[in-house]
């Protein structure tokens, strides 16, 4: 039993990081149609950002969970102006054209930012402080659960009902939602639909960037190329929900997480992946638009 | 107006015809050697040291007239360690017509390059692949290394788990790769038929991964007393990290991949007390020591991995074509395997199947942030 517990708590874990950038999938995916390849670089850039905040604040002499969270804010900023950026130049210039344009604009920009990183920072691995371990938790929770995961649990959980909320009620929720229903219909009553596709970028990217702080201070390394399997894994969660569906990416990101933890704690770690891909060509099979995913006519 | 214009074309092809007569004159000069090996990407800190070490020792030889009065030059070569990287790596050194190759630097690497090599009759000395194939098949009669094979390395590891430190429930995991998976299947059939020791767990992890938290859990609950980890140093890293923040006190144990100063910086205070195996200490040889002092002199840092063994692979190589006096293949290969050369890693020949005759390893473990020698 106990065993399972940790299993299971360690699928969550992971399933939660997977579930916070694959939100940034779906959302441009439900707003665009367009899947952004480079979102896994933006998780890479604001882990870095952090690390580097990090290090600054810790030679300022600050501690504990004052870096943590500045590191996060500044990472965060970074990461939003970046995937503010990225749209403008790689996919707002080709908003008209076929569709394939934006795919391999995604793809180039991918692969530019990979190396900028590297030839801009360094191509080794770096390590990453343990920002998590410090956060105390009360005496009964310890028993259950490390620090570190309960972090992440948390933060994942607080900020995909934050975005529920907000998609819900605000002004702007509307608006993303009525932008991703028709665009034309949209704007002709009055929506900026530029505003809503850029302010859909920069969630998606604070979603990914504190997604990146959580996960690089748990296993404690950095490289450049970090963001290349996050992504994957993380736009696999989001097709395996169901790609557009914001429900669904929550849902795919932990369904994700607990196969890969559960098919290595019980078979092998050796087909950790076969399962993972398993599991989406199945969903796939049995139902083609993911597990929350609404079948939608092909717009003619 | 177009006879003008054919003029200029004219003109324009004798130019380039010049240009080219002038390289091939050039060429037949220089004895051309190849660097290999991952000189980007994640395992930069593999490839690069021998890059330097052979552009050290090339200085030197040049300064000293050359090998049989002709001048040396490199020509270097990426493959960033994978494999379909490497082959095009050596069609490339085979058309620019190299003489020799040092590299590459990984296993996979090293056998997916090497067929192209035989084929084209060029002797390749590796300074760092160890998988075992390489030479124990035989396939490659043109190929050298001044590095242990894994089986070597395991046997050590091996025996080190069960003789000095007396564990006997070993979990064995690797990263699925040519390098590590050689080395784990090797310690397992040796920690197996030693029957001193029982293996509870083997198995494979994804390089990569976004984290390790599920195999850590099986480790874990699987009651081991050492971990044996066949791979490189980010993983190994990470899994490290994993297990001590779990507060698993589990001993671990692992090869040369690891045995890499990166790792110790990565892990920080989690990798105090890891074991790895790497190449023989060598800095009690006059040869090293004057090689490490060059490195500092020229390029203001310490050297990284398999530093030596490319400096000894350079110069075995350029001792044997001087014995030789020549570049034919057959002739150098005859001489690696027939002279000793004077090495930073002791007076080394070659034996029959490639593998250097005095070149080994030994165990260390990490004290105060560096690796130590155990004796």
């Amino acid at each position: 039993m106990n065993y399972f517990w940790d299993l299971f708590l360690g699928g969550i874990t992971r399933g939660s990081i997977y579930a916070l950038i694959a939100l940034g999938y779906t959302m441009v995916y439900g707003i665009l149609e367009l899947i952004n390849f480079a979102h896994g670089e933006i998780y890479m850039i604001g882990a870095f950002t952090a690390l580097i905040a990090a290090s600054l604040l810790t030679m300022q002499g600050l501690s504990g969970p004052a870096v943590l969270v500045l590191a996060t804010v500044v990472a965060v900023l970074y990461a939003a102006a970046y995937g503010f950026t990225v749209e403008k130049i790689a996919y707002k210039p080709l908003r008209q054209a076929p569709r394939l344009s934006p795919l391999i604009s995604a793809i180039g920009m991918s692969i530019f930012l990979q190396n900028y990183v590297m030839l801009a920072q360094t191509s080794d691995f770096l390590p990453f402080p343990n920002l998590l371990q410090n956060v105390e938790l009360p005496a009964f929770l310890n028993t259950w659960i490390a620090p570190a995961e309960f972090m992440i649990i948390l933060t994942a959980a607080s900020l995909m009902l934050g975005l529920t909320l907000i998609l819900k009620f605000t002004k702007m929720g509307k608006a993303m939602r009525a932008v991703a229903q028709d665009r034309t219909m949209a704007m002709l009553l009055g929506v900026n639909v530029n505003r809503i596709i850029s302010r859909t970028f920069i969630v998606g990217s604070v979603l990914a960037a504190i997604g990146g702080v959580l996960i690089a201070s748990h296993v404690g390394r950095i490289n450049f190329y970090i963001g290349f399997g996050a992504g994957i894994k993380a736009f696999t969660a989001a097709v395996l929900g169901g790609i557009g569906s914001i429900p669904g990416a929550m849902l795919g990101g932990l369904v994700l997480g607990l196969t890969e933890s559960f098919a290595t704690g019980y078979i092998s770690s050796d087909y950790e992946n076969v399962f993972a891909f398993a599991l989406l060509i199945l969903i796939l099979i049995l139902k083609p638009e993911g597990i929350l995913g609404r079948s939608s006519q092909q717009k003619v | 107006m177009k006879s003008t214009f054919i003029i200029k074309y004219l003109i324009g092809m004798l130019l380039s015809l010049m240009f080219i007569t002038t390289l091939t004159a050039q060429a037949t000069d220089t004895i051309k050697i190849g660097i290999a090996g991952a000189h980007s990407g994640d395992l930069a800190s593999y490839g690069q040291p021998t890059v330097k070490a052979a552009q050290l020792v090339i200085k030197n030889i040049n300064a000293a007239g050359g090998v049989a009065g002709r001048k040396v030059e490199l020509i270097i070569e990426d493959d960033a360690c994978k494999p379909e990287m490497a082959t095009n790596v050596a069609t490339k050194l085979v058309s620019a017509k190299v003489d020799a190759v040092i590299g590459h630097i990984c296993s996979g690497a090293t056998k997916a390059a090497l067929r192209t090599y035989k084929d084209a009759g060029i002797i390749v000395i590796s300074p760092s692949a160890t998988s075992p194939e390489l030479t124990f098949s035989g396939q490659y009669p043109n190929f050298f290394r001044t590095i242990a094979p894994d089986s070597a390395q395991a046997k050590l590891v091996a025996d080190f788990t069960l003789q000095t430190l007396k564990l006997s429930k070993i979990v064995i995991i690797h990263d699925k790769g040519d390098y590590g998976k050689g080395f784990a299947e090797y310690a397992k059939k040796f920690i197996e038929g030693s029957g001193k020791a029982q293996v509870v767990l083997y198995e494979g992890v994804t390089p990569g991964a976004v984290d390790y938290s599920a195999i850590v859990q099986k480790i874990k609950y699987a009651g081991a007393d050492a971990v044996i980890y066949g791979g490189y140093h980010p993983e190994a890293a990470s899994i490290v990290q994993q297990m001590r923040k779990k507060g698993m006190k589990t001993a671990f144990i692992s090869d040369d991949g690891v045995k890499d100063q990166t790792f110790i910086k990565v892990a920080s205070s989690y990798a105090e007390g890891v074991y790895a195996s790497g190449p023989k200490d060598t800095t009690k040889n006059p040869l090293a020591i004057a090689a490490i002092a060059e490195h500092r002199k020229t390029y203001g840092a310490e050297p990284g991995a398999f530093y030596l063994n490319a400096y000894a692979a350079t110069q075995a190589l350029l001792h044997a074509m001087n014995k030789a006096k020549s570049t034919e293949h057959n002739a150098v290969a005859k001489a690696l395997r027939t002279y000793q050369a004077d090495t930073p890693l002791g007076k080394i020949r070659f034996n029959k199947d490639g593998d250097a005759i005095g070149a080994g390893f030994s165990m260390y473990q990490v004290q105060k942030g560096v690796y130590v020698e155990i004796k």
